[in-house]
């Protein structure tokens, strides 16, 4: 069948921004640019270029709403200078009070993920149950299969309002954790001069 | 530490190994039953550490100074047992650490504790970042994206729609309203006849009669009927519902029993 003849306005770009503009608004979570080019029946290219557009248009201090990319995706979101009003509007359920047990949980499975609760309580040296119940129902981690061995048991992943609520584009934006400065080396001394002790 | 001059609150300090305990799986000075369990002649499973740590706060709690060398001294070897009673009860983990050297012991305890300084670390990071980012405000929902449509019918055939659609879209079929107009015929018509026919015989059979007649003039026939039994001209007699209405001339020769019956039979009908 033919393709049927595309009309050509002044600036065709400028219309497809306006469609992806539509297309944010109604959604509730991040749109992928292969998202919004198959709802704005474009092409990815020109979807990118036209998201040029709007996040010229709605960008910081320009406007109450801001163009984000985040959580892999495209978003609207309030401008920060609004955040007082929307505070008093709404809270936010999924990030009030992480205690220190939830983050640190929770930076195990972003940094480990997918892992189990055996796997989490290992390194925290506590039992992680709480914690994870806790995230879950948060919506920050979710179940993501299990373990291969025997008895295997759930994993769980971070999820993209966990990238939406600290505003990550994707988990590799977390920062490198490999050297945990002297602190680790001193650890290691003190333990080695314990060791020696006790063996001779 | 000190050379452990005094004994029970005597002297100048508290010492530790000398802490008398009464346990029930042991009793005697703290250093006895250190001894004990390091020749694995005591079982640590059936001590209560609980009790050991009881006991040394109350000898504490006798003396007016805090002695912080006992007290460190204490947590030291409380931290041991705990650590060497914690192993016993779980097995897999006391098999996994005790094979290994002091040297390899140091190094599996400092990679976990690295790993656990990441972890926290990286919790550190991430409560920051929640603060710095606490002012983004955005919508939450469930999820926005429609499921794919998925057409399960074949492929239909448009006319076929058009077809039903044409059904529906005739007018109705017209209602006759015929019956309106018809005239009730006349109930003293049948007076006159059932009149008659008594007058011929005695008794007839009322099905027999109206045998031909329309369901109106029935209907009508039947008003003439109960008409002439109530001014007493005949008697009606019906053996059991819908069975034959038989009518007789209305004699002096009727036995009471007979009259009785058929008001009965009427009545109910």
């Amino acid at each position: 069948m033919d393709r049927p003849l595309r009309l050509i306005s002044p600036d065709p770009l400028d219309r497809l921004a306006r469609t992806l503009e539509a297309l944010l608004v109604v959604a509730s979570a991040p749109l992928s640019v292969e998202e919004l080019a198959a709802a704005a029946d474009d092409d990815a290219q020109r979807v990118e270029e036209a998201l040029r557009l709007v996040g010229e248009r709605f960008a910081e201090e320009r406007s109450g709403i801001v163009l984000e990319h985040v959580a892999g995706g495209w978003a609207f979101r309030a401008g920060r200078e609004e955040a007082a009003a929307c505070a008093r509007l709404f809270e936010r359920p999924a990030q009030r009070n992480l205690s220190q047990a939830a983050l640190e949980t929770l930076a195990i499975v972003a940094y480990l993920g997918p892992c189990s609760r055996p796997d989490i309580a290992r390194i925290r040296g506590v039992a992680a149950d709480s914690a994870v119940a806790n995230l879950l129902e948060r919506g920050l981690i979710a179940e993501a299969g299990r373990d291969t061995a025997a008895g295997g048991a759930v994993r769980y992943r971070t999820t993209p309002l966990f990238e939406r609520v600290f505003g990550l584009e994707n988990l590799s934006e977390l920062p490198r954790l490999d050297d945990v400065g002297a602190g680790e080396a001193e650890i290691r001394d003190r333990l080695h001069a314990v060791a020696e002790r006790r063996s001779a | 530490m000190s050379g452990g001059a005094g004994f029970a609150g005597g002297g100048a300090g508290i010492s530790v190994r000398e802490l008398e305990l009464d346990l029930d799986a042991f009793e005697g000075p703290f250093d006895l039953l250190l001894a004990l369990v390091l020749k694995e002649e005591l079982d640590l499973r059936d001590v209560d550490l609980a009790g050991i740590v009881t006991a040394f706060l109350e000898r504490l709690a006798e003396r007016e100074e805090l002695d912080l060398e006992a007290c460190g001294e204490f947590l030291v070897l409380i931290a041991a047992l705990l650590e060497l009673k914690a192993r016993g009860l779980f097995p897999d983990e006391a098999a996994e650490l005790a094979e290994l050297e002091p040297e390899e012991a140091a190094e599996e305890l400092a990679r976990r504790l690295a790993e656990y300084r990441r972890a926290k670390e990286a919790a550190i990071w991430l409560r920051e970042r929640l603060t710095g980012e606490g002012d983004r405000f955005f919508r939450l929902g469930p999820a926005p994206l429609a499921p794919k449509v998925e057409t399960p019918l074949a492929p239909q055939d448009p006319d076929a729609l058009a077809a039903a659609l044409r059904v529906l879209a005739q007018d109705p079929p017209h209602v006759s309203l015929s019956h309106m107009a018809l005239r009730f015929p006349p109930v003293s018509q049948f007076l006159e006849r059932f009149r008659a026919l008594l007058g011929r015989r005695s008794r007839f059979d009322f099905e027999t009669e109206v045998r031909e007649l329309t369901r109106l003039e029935q209907a009508s026939a039947f008003l003439a009927l109960l008409e002439l039994r109530r001014a007493g001209e005949l008697t009606i007699e019906q053996a059991s519902p819908f069975a034959p209405i038989r009518v007789s001339r209305r004699s002096k020769e009727n036995d009471p029993q007979q009259e009785r019956t058929a008001v009965w039979t009427v009545r109910s009908a």
